[in-house]
C-alpha cells in the first residue's frame, strides 16, 4: 500500500494487479497531482500487468482528474500495462475514450526556436529582399503613374478627396502647434549666443533660414509619418488580413493603382502646403518670443526675416517636403501590403512604416543638404 | 410546466436592440441542464445579438437573464465576471489569438484562473486538444492550420475551464459536411462527458435535427420568438408556415407554387 495523499492510494494486495483508489477533490481549481511520482512507483513494481480503479463515492472531479488519468494511461501503454477503465465514473470513461481517439497527424508548421545568431543571419539575408521589394514597388507606382497620365487609370476621386482632407486639413492643428513651438525654441536657443554680441536681431535670420530651408519640412515629415504613414500601413494591412486585397487582385484591379496611387498623390499634394504653413507658424513663433522676451522691434524683425529668407530657400524646403511625402506614402503603403495576416502583423506594419519613413527622411535630408552644398545654394 | 430547479438559463421578458432600434422583443424561454438548446432563425434575425446578451457582452434593453436563478445583469461587475468564467464560448470566426500558439491559446484561461503549475497546465492543454482531436498541435500557430482546425482549437479553449454552459455561435459555418458532422458529434460527446449545458446558435438544418433537443425560433418580421420546443416535434406538429418553411428549406412553398 502506498499513499500519495488522501486523494490517491496505490493498493498492491492482489498479485500482479494494482488497485488505484481515488477520492477527494480532483477539480482543476483544487490542483491535481503530478503523474511523475506515480509513474516512478510503477517502475519499482515491474511485475504489475493490470491496473484497476476504485472510486470513492465522494470523489469530486473534472478535467483535472481526466488530465491525470490520460497521462497515466499513456505511461502505462509504454510499459505494456493493461488499464481497466470500468471502475471510473461513466462520464470520465466517455471523456477518456474521446481523448484517446487516434489524433490527426500533425503536419502544420511548428514554432521554430532559432538561436540568436541564426536570427541575425536571417535578418541580414532578408534585408536584400526587402530592398528589392521596395524598388519593385516603386517601379509599380511609376508604371501606374504613367497610366494615370495617359488617362488609362481608374481613380475613385471621392476617396482621393477624403485622403486629401485626412492628410492636409486634419493635420493642421498638430502642425501649427509643433511648428510654433519649434520656432519659439529656436529663437530661445539662438538668443543665448547672440545676446553676448548684442546681435539679437539675427534671431530673425536664424529662425527664418533654418525653418524654411529644412526644419519645417523635417518637423512636418515626422508629424505626418506618425499620423498618416502609420494609418496607411494599418489600414492596408487590415485589408490584407481581411482578404480585401486578394478580392481586388481577382477583379483584375492592381492594389497599387487602387490603393497606393491615391494615397501617394494626396500626400504629395498636401505635404508642400503643410510645409509652407509650418514655415509661417515657425516664423510667427520666433517673432512672438523676440517681441515679448527680448523686446525687439516688430517691423525690424520682419524686415530681417524678409532679407534673410531667399526664394531659393523656399524651393529647397519644398523639394524636401516633396521627397518626404513620397517616402512616407510609399513606406506606409508598402508595409501595409507586406503585412502578415494576423493582428500582431498589423501592429508590426504600422511600427515598421514609421521607422522606415523617419529613417528615410533623415537620410534624404542628409543627401539633399549635401547636394545643395555642392551646388552652392 | 418545466421544473424551476432544473433550469440553467432562464430568459424573462427580454428585449434586445441597439439604441432605439429593437432587434428582438418579449423573449421568454428556459434552458435545462444537459439540454442542447438551439436558437434558430433566418440570417440577420438577431440570433447573434441574443447570444451576445446571453454571454454578457451586451446589456439587454429590458428583461432578465437568469443563470442558476441568479439575474446576470443585476449583479455587479465582479460577480458578473465570476459568472462569465463558467461559460465557454465558441465564436463564429474562431477568434483565436493570432500571436499565440494553439497550446498557448488553450492555456491562457488556465493561467489566468487556476493555480496549476506549468506542467499541470500542459497536461490539461494536452487533454483538451486531444478531446477535439488535435493532440500534438500545441506549437502550431492559428495561421498555420485550417479553418476547421481553428474552430476545434477554439472549442478546446472554450472548454479549458470545464464550463457549465457552452455557447456555440454558428459552429458549422465554413466547414465541409464531414467536418460539420464531426463538430456535431463533438458537441454531443462533450455534453455527455463534461455534463455541460449547450446553447447553439445556428441555421444549419442538419445540425439542428442531429443534436438539438430543445429550441426557439426567432422571426424577423414580428421581432420575437414564434415557436419553441424540440425541433423534430416542431417539424412534425407546427402549423406556422414560417417555421415549416425554415425547417423544410422552403420546400412547402415550392410545392404550393408547383400546384
Amino acid at each position: 500500500m502506498r499513499t500519495f495523499s488522501e486523494k490517491l492510494v496505490f493498493d498492491y494486495s492482489t498479485p500482479k494487479t494494482l488497485l488505484i483508489k481515488l477520492s477527494g477533490d480532483w477539480k482543476i481549481s483544487a490542483g491535481f497531482l503530478s503523474v511523475n511520482e506515480a509513474a516512478s512507483q510503477l517502475s519499482s513494481h515491474p511485475d504489475i500487468t493490470q491496473i484497476n480503479f476504485y472510486v470513492s463515492p465522494e470523489l469530486k472531479w473534472d478535467s483535472g482528474l481526466i488530465a491525470f488519468l490520460l497521462k497515466l494511461i499513456k505511461e502505462c501503454g509504454q510499459k505494456k500495462i493493461q488499464v481497466a477503465r470500468d471502475g471510473l465514473p461513466q462520464e470520465a470513461q466517455k471523456l477518456l475514450a474521446l481523448a484517446l481517439k487516434v489524433p490527426e497527424k500533425a503536419i502544420a508548421p511548428q514554432k521554430e526556436h532559432e538561436s540568436f545568431f541564426e536570427a541575425i543571419g536571417e535578418k541580414v539575408l532578408k534585408m536584400g529582399d526587402s530592398g528589392a521589394a521596395g524598388l519593385d514597388f516603386l517601379g509599380d507606382i511609376a508604371v501606374s503613374l504613367g497610366r494615370l497620365i495617359t488617362g488609362k487609370l481608374y481613380v475613385r476621386w471621392d476617396d482621393f478627396y477624403l485622403l486629401v482632407k485626412r492628410c492636409g486639413a486634419d493635420s493642421l492643428l498638430l502642425v501649427s502647434l509643433i511648428s510654433l513651438l519649434v520656432g519659439m525654441i529656436l529663437a530661445f536657443v539662438a538668443s543665448i549666443q547672440l545676446k553676448m554680441f548684442g546681435a539679437q536681431i539675427y534671431i530673425a535670420d536664424i529662425v527664418g533660414i533654418a525653418m524654411v530651408r529644412v526644419l519645417s519640412a523635417v518637423m512636418t515629415g515626422i508629424i505626418v509619418s506618425g499620423r498618416i504613414g502609420a494609418s496607411f500601413a494599418a489600414e492596408i494591412g487590415m485589408m490584407q488580413t481581411n482578404e480585401e486585397i486578394d478580392a481586388l487582385k481577382t477583379l483584375g484591379v492592381s492594389p497599387v493603382e487602387f490603393l497606393v496611387i491615391p494615397r501617394v498623390l494626396a500626400l504629395v499634394l498636401m505635404m508642400p502646403i503643410l510645409t509652407i504653413y509650418a514655415d509661417l507658424m515657425a516664423i510667427l513663433g520666433g517673432f512672438l518670443i523676440s517681441i515679448w522676451m527680448f523686446h525687439l522691434n516688430p517691423s525690424e524683425y520682419l524686415n530681417h526675416t524678409q532679407l534673410a529668407v531667399k526664394l531659393n530657400y523656399v524651393w529647397i524646403g519644398l523639394i524636401h517636403s516633396f521627397v518626404f511625402a513620397v517616402i512616407i506614402a510609399v513606406a506606409g503603403c508598402l508595409r501595409g501590403i507586406e503585412c502578415d495576416r494576423d493582428a500582431a502583423g498589423v501592429g508590426r506594419a504600422a511600427t515598421s512604416a514609421v521607422v522606415t519613413s523617419i529613417t528615410g527622411l533623415v537620410i534624404a535630408t542628409a543627401i539633399i543638404t549635401f547636394i545643395c552644398q555642392i551646388l552652392g545654394v | 410546466m418545466e421544473s424551476k430547479l432544473q433550469a440553467v438559463i432562464e430568459v424573462q421578458d427580454l428585449d434586445i436592440g441597439y439604441d432605439d432600434y429593437v432587434v428582438m422583443k418579449d423573449l421568454n424561454f428556459s434552458v435545462n441542464k444537459g439540454d442542447i438548446f438551439i436558437v434558430m432563425g433566418v440570417s440577420g434575425c438577431g440570433k447573434s445579438t441574443l447570444l451576445k446578451s446571453l454571454i454578457g457582452l451586451k446589456a439587454p434593453s429590458r428583461g432578465k437573464v437568469l443563470f442558476y436563478a441568479k439575474s446576470f445583469w443585476d449583479e455587479d461587475q465582479t460577480e458578473r465576471q465570476n459568472m462569465m468564467r463558467r461559460f465557454g464560448v465558441l465564436y463564429q470566426s474562431s477568434a483565436l489569438w493570432s500571436s499565440l500558439t494553439v497550446g498557448e491559446n488553450v492555456a491562457l484561461p488556465l493561467q489566468l484562473y487556476t493555480k496549476l503549475s506549468y506542467e499541470q497546465i500542459q497536461d490539461v492543454v494536452a487533454l483538451k486538444l486531444s478531446l477535439v482531436g488535435l493532440e500534438g498541435y500545441e506549437d502550431s500557430f492559428p495561421s498555420g492550420i485550417s479553418g476547421g482546425m481553428c474552430k476545434r482549437v477554439s472549442l478546446a479553449r472554450a472548454i479549458a475551464l470545464d464550463p457549465d454552459i457552452i455557447f456555440f455561435d454558428e459552429p458549422s459555418t465554413g466547414l465541409d459536411p464531414i467536418n460539420a458532422r464531426k463538430m456535431d458529434d463533438l458537441i454531443l460527446e462533450l455534453r455527455d462527458g463534461l455534463g455541460a449545458t449547450v446553447v447553439v446558435v445556428t441555421h444549419e438544418l442538419a445540425s439542428i435535427f442531429a443534436i438539438g433537443n430543445n429550441s426557439i425560433f426567432l422571426d424577423q418580421t414580428s421581432k420575437t420568438m414564434i415557436a419553441r420546443g424540440d425541433p423534430k416535434v416542431l417539424l412534425a406538429n407546427s402549423k406556422d408556415p414560417r417555421v415549416i418553411q425554415f425547417l423544410t428549406r422552403g420546400r412547402i412553398n415550392d410545392e404550393q407554387k408547383g400546384k
